[in-house]
């Protein structure tokens, strides 16, 4: 398939792992990073999560484009949280610790620093994961691990129908661009109202759009005539069994999210780690 | 013997129709048996396989009159998932029916859906994949697989419920010739060797008769005209009353005058046993036919020099093609998918550049004109008119090229009727395009090319998937264009096409330009019919059986009194 | 959750399928530097109106979480959960426009709109930015801002995306007035 996912396929461990456990692991992980904002739990986060890039062979060469877009992100995030909110740090913590005045209520506090230095690492904690997910789960089994952890079997082949139809989808969107752009319609002109851009999307869509509806028409026979649907479970060719790194997997994720509650609960007393 | 299908007395009414689609079928159908049902368009043969296989009713809601028994059952008493267990649908729609991410779990589908352990899908899977020959292709997506390929995948997918029916729905409808003939010698060997009982809905008679038949059941209206073997048929004269296409030679033998009668065997042209007066006949027939007089050719409209194109990922799609296309012509460009028939199109459109070469319209380099510029040149229609049609109302979408480049509403007005007048669509000016027939759409999208007033308009397979009424309907229209002075470009892999309508034709394979000549010459010329996944035509091998030597002069002078006797009807 | 036919499923799929092509390959600049339009929402808004609220919610999600899988920057989920709210709000629509059943005249434009408008002002001025406090505790000013940007920008794509193909595709399906030639 194209590869907009960008599976890398290698052979390592974490590749060998199934995709319920390491989605499992990716959530648990997820939400452990979200709710604390501890800086010392996040960077151990992020040295474990660099562990296991390494264990899984994936060199940064092989995500760099998707870091570099993530890394725009996360400033742009910053950047826009800084403008509405320079004292947001000072509203979280109640202390203000000003290092450098700016002007007006643009100043530089030590608390919103730490505040941006917990949204940064966040950020630096989960990529890693998350890139892991994608480089090393194979599309194919990800529909069968939704399964797995629970997710109605239809719904989690839905998912599978998504993915086996986008490259279908972006080529007959290709098509259809181009054989406009000879009728005569322009897609990017910058100078145009943004209204009339609209208008110019919709003409694109609209036979985009009436023949993906005929499709599913078709595709919904063609499974139902292959027993789709007719029992309340299914079993999936892509299916492996569960091995000792995949249990691994899943404590880890479990760790990371007890831990995350454990500092917030008795350590920090809130999400929030306050040294001033 | 018990009949494995049997209708009795049978109706249909979709439940959002006034009149029953089908009336009084009376049909049986027995273990092994291999049927062939025929029939133009909107003749009830597809809602006759939807009965069959319980899209209808459980998916197009309607009612039954009648019975209808499926071993022995009555079929208003099982559901689609117990019918699919006896019946397996190849549906005409490969990519469609390809649901999986991969060949492997595509020819799964159906074991996963009836919870099969893993060990013993991946088994099967394993087994039913050597059948079709895909077994090396297992990890594919989709993507990845030609068109032949795909529809062995669809295959592999109903047989591993070991069912006892195939149903195929226009197996051919989407294939190269080539690969079409191996479709049919798969079909024939998996129904043999599996003792399955194979229905065929299928309106290329002469190529589904590449292999036995047992019987063919030509349908109209909603019921059955005839049930008879393929040898009483072609006696009949009930293929041309219904307007389904007789085999070539089956034509030409008539022309001759030769009477087809059973004893001559004309089911196959390799089994067809003509008396030596028939041959004489034949023979005295083409000598007494004049040679097509040569075409006048006009000045050149497109130079393509030296064209050499890779796409990006390194695929090496044309090298060093050089042709001419000139005014009044109409040239059909012929080879397998992938063979650089579209990748050519694309580069005179201006879709892609090419590395090497360059492009000339009208004796000017294309190089600096943008795809816009270039369309009012050149018009590209596409293959499915759905894909093409942007607007709601007929006369929007005509006149959206002219609205596009500013000109003013009583030139567009204009324009937009006297195009229509052109394709035969004044009458349904005011209608919204989705009130119209697939041929109808066909010539909306032509329209709205054609009313940029271009010297030359190129259409991909613009035929695909037609009955031969429909087809004709189509051809027609385009020659027509073509005589009030439009140069035509056909990119199409049927033959009947090209033999029929085209000039000229230009062969391509794996990227480079074969051959550059008449259909006659090029149909009757084996090494590039191998070469390009082409057939040779049945004409081919009627002249050889007859004695004639020209087997090129003779293609070539059926072909010019089988259109004038179409022109003349 | 068996509730769902077969061709709710795969509406589910092609639905996720469009809105992750759109949302991720067709970028239509807008006024606004370094931003784009999001035309996805406008063929959400189709697949709600045709085949209503558990379809468009799913479909909301997969392909919103697909966009972020593929960008690899993580899965927003407060977004994602709430391109899954206007899924589901504009799925309400599916019973007052009719679009297979009826014309698509100006009392459904106006109602389809209604669901629409409301649908992008819970999507993107509640969920988006209450979770986005809740969970990434981020300022508040900054994600009702960001909230009403999108929601305005969204509103007015699928009003006009989704109406026009809206109209398109009740088009396509026969009615049962009869036409005649002129």
């Amino acid at each position: 398939m194209m590869n907009i996912f960008n599976y890398i396929e290698r052979k390592s461990p974490v590749h060998a792992m199934t995709g319920a456990s390491k989605l499992l692991c990716l959530l648990l992980w997820s939400f452990g990073a979200m709710s604390s904002f501890d800086p010392r739990f996040l960077l151990g986060l992020l040295l474990v999560a660099l562990v296991l890039f390494k264990i899984s062979k994936i060199g940064v060469k092989d995500v760099q484009f998707m870091l570099w877009f993530t890394m725009a992100f996360c400033l742009l995030n910053n950047l826009l949280i800084y403008l509405f909110s320079p004292q947001h740090g000072v509203e979280i913590y109640g202390t203000c610790h000003e290092l450098v005045h700016l002007a007006g209520r643009y100043n530089i506090t030590a608390e919103q620093l730490l505040y941006h230095l917990n949204v940064v690492l966040k950020y630096l904690a989960t990529i890693p994961i998350v890139l892991l997910f994608v480089t090393t789960t194979d599309p194919s089994e990800f529909a069968s691990s939704l399964n797995r952890i629970g997710v109605n079997y239809k719904i989690a082949y839905s998912v599978a129908l998504a993915l086996r139809y986008i490259p279908d989808i972006q080529r007959e969107y290709h098509d259809i661009t181009l054989s406009l752009q000879a009728r005569g319609v322009e897609m990017n002109r910058k100078k145009a109202a943004l209204i009339s851009r609209l208008k110019t999307a919709s003409g694109t869509l609209v036979p985009l759009i009436l023949s993906s509806m005929d499709r599913i028409e078709v595709i919904s026979n063609a499974m139902e005539l292959r027993s789709f649907g007719k029992n309340k479970k299914r079993t999936w060719y892509r299916a492996r069994p569960f091995g000792a790194w995949d249990i691994g997997a899943i404590l880890l994720g479990l760790a990371v999210l007890l831990l995350s509650v454990a500092l917030s609960a008795f350590v920090n007393h809130g999400r929030y780690y306050n040294p001033f | 013997m018990e009949p494995i299908i049997s209708f009795k007395d049978f109706g249909f009414k979709y439940s959002v129709q006034k009149e029953p689609t089908l009336h009084h079928i009376d049909l049986d159908i027995y273990p092994g048996e291999k049927i062939l049902i025929a029939g133009p368009s909107g003749c009830g043969k597809s809602t006759l396989v939807s009965c069959l296989n319980g899209l209808a009713p459980f998916a197009y809601a309607g009612e039954y009159t009648g019975s209808l028994k499926i071993r022995g059952r009555e079929a208003r008493d099982t559901d689609i998932f117990e019918r699919s267990k006896v019946i397996g649908t190849v549906l005409q729609d490969s990519d469609a029916q390809f649901v999986g991410l991969t060949v492997a779990e595509d020819i799964a589908f159906a074991l996963e859906n009836d919870q099969v352990e893993v060990d013993a899908m991946h088994e099967r899977v394993r087994e039913v994949a050597g059948l079709v020959n895909v077994q090396g292709h297992l990890q594919h997506a989709p993507g990845d697989l030609s068109g032949g390929q795909k529809q062995r995948v669809s295959l592999a997918g109903v047989l591993v419920d070991d069912v006892d029916v195939l149903l195929f729905d226009e197996p051919l409808a989407n294939l190269d010739p080539a690969t079409g003939e191996s479709a049919i010698e798969l079909i024939d060997r998996i129904g043999r060797d599996g003792g399955k009982t194979v229905i065929i809905i299928e309106h290329r008679l002469e190529d589904v008769l590449h292999r036995d038949i047992d019987r063919v059941i030509l349908m109209d209206e909603g019921r059955i005209l005839a049930d008879m073997s393929p040898r009483e048929l072609l006696c009949s004269d009930l293929l041309s009353r219904t307007g389904i296409r007789e085999p070539l030679y089956i034509t030409a033998l008539k022309y001759a005058g030769v009477t087809v009668r059973p004893d001559i065997c004309p089911e196959h042209i390799e089994t067809l046993r003509l008396s030596e007066d028939d041959r004489a006949k034949v023979r005295d027939w083409f000598e007494h036919l004049p040679d097509p007089a040569p075409n006048e050719l006009g000045e050149a409209l497109l130079d393509a020099e030296n064209i050499s194109f890779a796409y990006p990922n390194g695929h090496q799609a044309l090298e060093d093609i050089s042709f001419s296309v000139r005014r009044g012509e109409m040239t059909a460009i012929a080879g397998r998918n992938g063979a650089g028939k579209s990748t050519m199109c694309k580069l005179i459109c201006g879709f892609e550049k090419q590395q090497k070469g360059r492009i000339l319209l009208a004796g000017e380099d294309a190089a600096d004109l943008s795809i816009k510029e270039r369309a009012e040149h050149v018009g590209y229609v596409m293959q499915n008119p759905n894909q093409m049609i942007s607007k709601v109302f007929i006369k929007d979408e005509v006149g959206l090229g002219l609205v596009l480049r500013g000109r003013s509403a009583e030139e567009i007005d204009a324009a937009v009727e006297e195009t229509l007048k052109t394709c035969s669509l004044s009458p349904f000016i005011d209608w919204p395009v989705s009130a119209l027939s697939y041929g109808q759409k066909k010539r909306v999208t032509i329209a709205s090319i054609l009313s940029l007033r271009p010297d030359m308009i190129m259409l991909d397979e613009p035929t695909a998937g037609q009955d031969f009424r429909r087809y004709t309907e189509i051809m027609e229209f385009l020659e027509e264009l073509n005589r009030s002075g439009v140069t035509v470009v056909l990119i199409t892999h049927d033959m009947h096409l090209m033999l029929e309508y085209a000039h000229r034709t230009l062969v391509f394979s794996e990227g480079h330009l074969l051959a550059d000549d008449t259909p006659a010459a090029v149909l009757s010329d084996p090494a590039l019919i191998e070469a390009a996944s082409l057939k040779k035509t049945s004409l081919y091998d009627l002249a050889g059986l007859c004695g004639i030597g020209d087997p090129k002069a003779f293609t070539a002078r059926f072909i010019e009194s089988d259109r004038k006797a179409r022109r003349t009807p | 959750m068996q509730k769902f036919s077969v061709k709710d499923i795969v509406a589910i799929a092609i639905g996720a399928a469009l809105f992750f092509v759109l949302g991720r390959f067709v970028a239509i600049p807008s006024p606004v530097p370094n931003t784009n339009i999001s035309t996805q929402y406008g063929v959400l808004a189709l697949i709600g109106a045709a085949f209503g609220p558990l379809v468009a919610v799913l479909a909301g999600l997969i392909g919103h979480a697909l966009i972020d899988f593929s960008y690899g920057w993580g899965i927003w989920w407060s977004w994602v959960i709430a391109s899954g709210v206007a899924g589901l709000i504009m799925g309400f629509s599916k019973r007052s426009v009719k679009l297979s059943e009826e014309k698509f005249d100006k009392a459904k434009i106006v109602k389809f709109n209604v669901f629409q408008i409301i649908a992008h002002l819970v999507a993107w001025v509640v969920v988006a930015p209450v979770l986005d406090i809740a969970m990434y505790a981020e300022p508040v000013n900054k994600v009702f801002v960001q909230g009403l940007v999108a929601a305005c920008a969204n509103i007015v794509t699928t009003a006009i995306i989704g109406t026009i193909l809206c109209a398109a595709y009740s088009a396509a399906k026969p009615k049962k007035d009869s036409l005649e030639k002129k």
